[in-house]
């Protein structure tokens, strides 16, 4: 089953330098397992792929449900130095939020994920 | 003292430009013993910099001052104190408006002021670079000789020992330069419980005490997206309050009667907030580990955290270095529906091939459309912003001459009535080419760093 993250998941980011962080949270105690398995660095990796230059770091705190994603050249060099909007990464959260992973059907259904639909 | 001793310290400033009503508040709307301001990001320290060079008597947060008179009262005669790294470049200057403001308002004597300077190395790079610290930047490796001639500040960043030395010292209120944002939460409750160099755990539960109340009201609902709209009252937003206890366990939690929402999902995105590695969230006191933070809801609006790892600390501190790097433009026009993407991206063609006709190359050129992909690019997917009733074109151009970046500024108005139509939103005119002063992340030996505590009254 197809799942968007941002039906079982927040987010914050925010920025070092050139590299943008996102923490990634579950919306329910029972997603977290899921979402460990299946939002991989891969994952993440390919959903920002032609958005950042470098390469992905990921980290798990199962204490807060959640994980944690550097992304590297994310910023335009960052900082001061960036002529982006989002200079300082602040809505790379949601950026990640729309990511969708597939589930399989008996696991997703169990812990009554919801199923991605058409997004506005 | 009770037989459990609670100290309460109070986030009331997350930036230099935060609310001016924070302070006051947090000190007027229920019991605390100290307020916690954070004024500085990483570019402040070059912003101060450049101030105190035109006035030696600048290079501080002046709104600080605003801050101090708006909660002389409660520091005066309530015994609430004061820790803030609102000195800058220049922690004496601020020092005397606190004491001249307090004196004018008919409280002379009744400040002490601790002043924290060492920090600041500027006048010290050649020696030090002399005597083989080579500053690297920490996130490329090149050498700082690299922009040497071009560097306007340099602070190491100093944990909570000077701090908590002007506590012993008798301060009521502290002020430091080039502090990290973490050690002004975590002093006050270090020297309170009288944890020691070596309490690793206790040490690293009131580094991540200060994370979570470092950026003021983010801690307590604000530009929170967890179950965004059912989030009360934001207009009367309560600031983040610790309410630390001698383990190293806190509860988080805000003022009664006031709005926005501590949770354990509120507490949780700003534990996330410009996380790195959480294992190893290294300060100049201890090396903080994310992920044994235990949290868990203790009421309304009352988050208890426990269970806090910590490791030594290592023998290097941080040092924020602002070098002069070139200069920057960006501006924006603004074109209506129908059609309006379609025209922004015209405008941005013909703009371009002007600048190709000037011949002017830049060293980077960005165009967004605001509306359309300024926030997300192309994950906001093929379709987006097609139907927008309106759409932002925005351009940047960054290059180290000043007079290229000058002249692009002149090619953006000139479309509104050379460019695709329906076009608006230029009431600005002209962008300003401002000066980029971009930073440098290095790394020092603790040993080289002496800090210096002085009280004033």
């Amino acid at each position: 089953m197809k799942v968007r993250l941002l039906d079982i998941a927040h987010a914050r980011s925010g920025d070092k330098g050139d590299t943008a962080n996102v923490g990634l949270i579950a919306l329910k105690p029972e997603w977290y397992a899921p979402i460990a398995k299946y939002v991989t660095r891969d994952a993440v990796a390919a959903h920002f792929k032609g958005v950042i230059t470098g390469g992905v770091d990921r980290y798990e705190l199962p204490n807060l449900l959640a994980l944690n994603f550097l992304l590297h050249g994310a910023l335009d060099g960052g900082g001061t130095l960036s002529l982006k909007t989002d200079a300082q990464g602040k809505v790379f959260s949601t950026a990640l939020l729309r990511l969708v992973v597939d589930i399989p059907d008996a696991e997703a259904k169990a812990l009554a994920m919801p199923p991605a639909t058409e997004m506005q | 003292m009770s037989a459990k001793k609670i100290v309460r310290v109070a986030g009331a400033q997350g930036f230099w430009g935060d609310w001016l009503e924070a302070p006051r508040r947090q000190a007027e709307g229920g019991p605390v013993d100290y307020l916690m301001l954070d004024y500085l990001a990483e570019v402040t320290m070059s912003i101060l910099q450049k101030q105190k060079e035109r006035d030696p008597n600048a290079g501080y947060a002046r709104d600080f001052v605003g801050a101090m008179e708006s909660v002389l009262g409660g520091v005066a005669d309530r015994g609430i104190k004061v820790i803030a790294n609102a000195g800058g470049v220049n922690p004496e200057a601020c020092a005397a408006a606190v004491l001249e403001m307090a004196k004018a308002r008919g409280a002379a004597g009744k400040l002490r002021v601790g002043v924290v300077t060492g920090d600041n190395l500027l006048p010290r790079i050649d020696e030090l670079l002399a005597a083989g610290h080579e500053l690297k930047n920490m996130d490329t490796g090149e050498p700082l000789s690299v922009v040497r001639d071009r560097v306007i500040a340099a602070n190491a960043y100093i944990g909570s020992v000077p701090i908590v030395e002007a506590l012993t010292k008798g301060a009521n209120v502290v002020i430091t330069g080039r502090s990290t944002d973490t050690a002004l939460t975590m002093a006050p409750l270090r020297y309170e419980f009288g944890w020691k160099a070596d309490d690793w755990n206790t040490l690293a539960a009131g580094i991540i005490a200060g994370h979570i109340i470092e950026c003021g009201a983010q801690a307590s609902g604000g530009n929170c997206l967890y179950e965004w709209r059912s989030i009360e009252n934001l207009a009367d937003v309560g600031y983040p309050i610790v309410e630390g206890n001698a383990d190293g366990s806190f509860v988080v939690t805000k003022h009664p009667n006031t709005g926005g929402r501590v949770s354990v999902q509120t507490v949780t995105e700003q534990l996330v907030y410009e996380m790195g590695d959480p294992h190893a969230y290294i300060t100049p006191d201890v090396v903080a580990d994310f992920t044994s933070i235990r949290l868990e809801a203790d009421g309304p609006n009352r988050v208890r955290v426990f269970g806090i790892r910590g490791k030594p600390a290592t023998d290097k501190l941080k040092v924020s270095i602002a070098y002069r790097s070139g200069y920057k433009a960006v501006g924006s026009l603004v074109y209506a529906w129908p059609d309006a993407l379609e025209k922004a991206q015209l405008a941005d063609r013909v703009l371009r091939e002007r600048l190709d006709r000037l011949g002017l190359k830049f060293e980077q050129v960005l165009s967004e459309f605001v509306g359309a992909n300024a926030t997300h690019g192309p994950l906001a997917g093929p379709d987006a912003g097609k139907h927008a009733p309106e759409v932002q074109y925005r351009i940047g151009v960054r290059d180290a001459d000043k007079k290229k970046v000058e002249r692009f500024s002149r090619e953006i108005v000139p479309l509104v009535l050379n460019g695709p139509p329906s076009v608006t939103g230029f009431a600005g005119g002209r962008p300003k080419t401002e000066e980029i002063v971009a930073y440098w992340p290095a790394l020092i030996d603790k040993t080289v760093v002496q800090t210096k505590v002085t009280v004033l009254q």
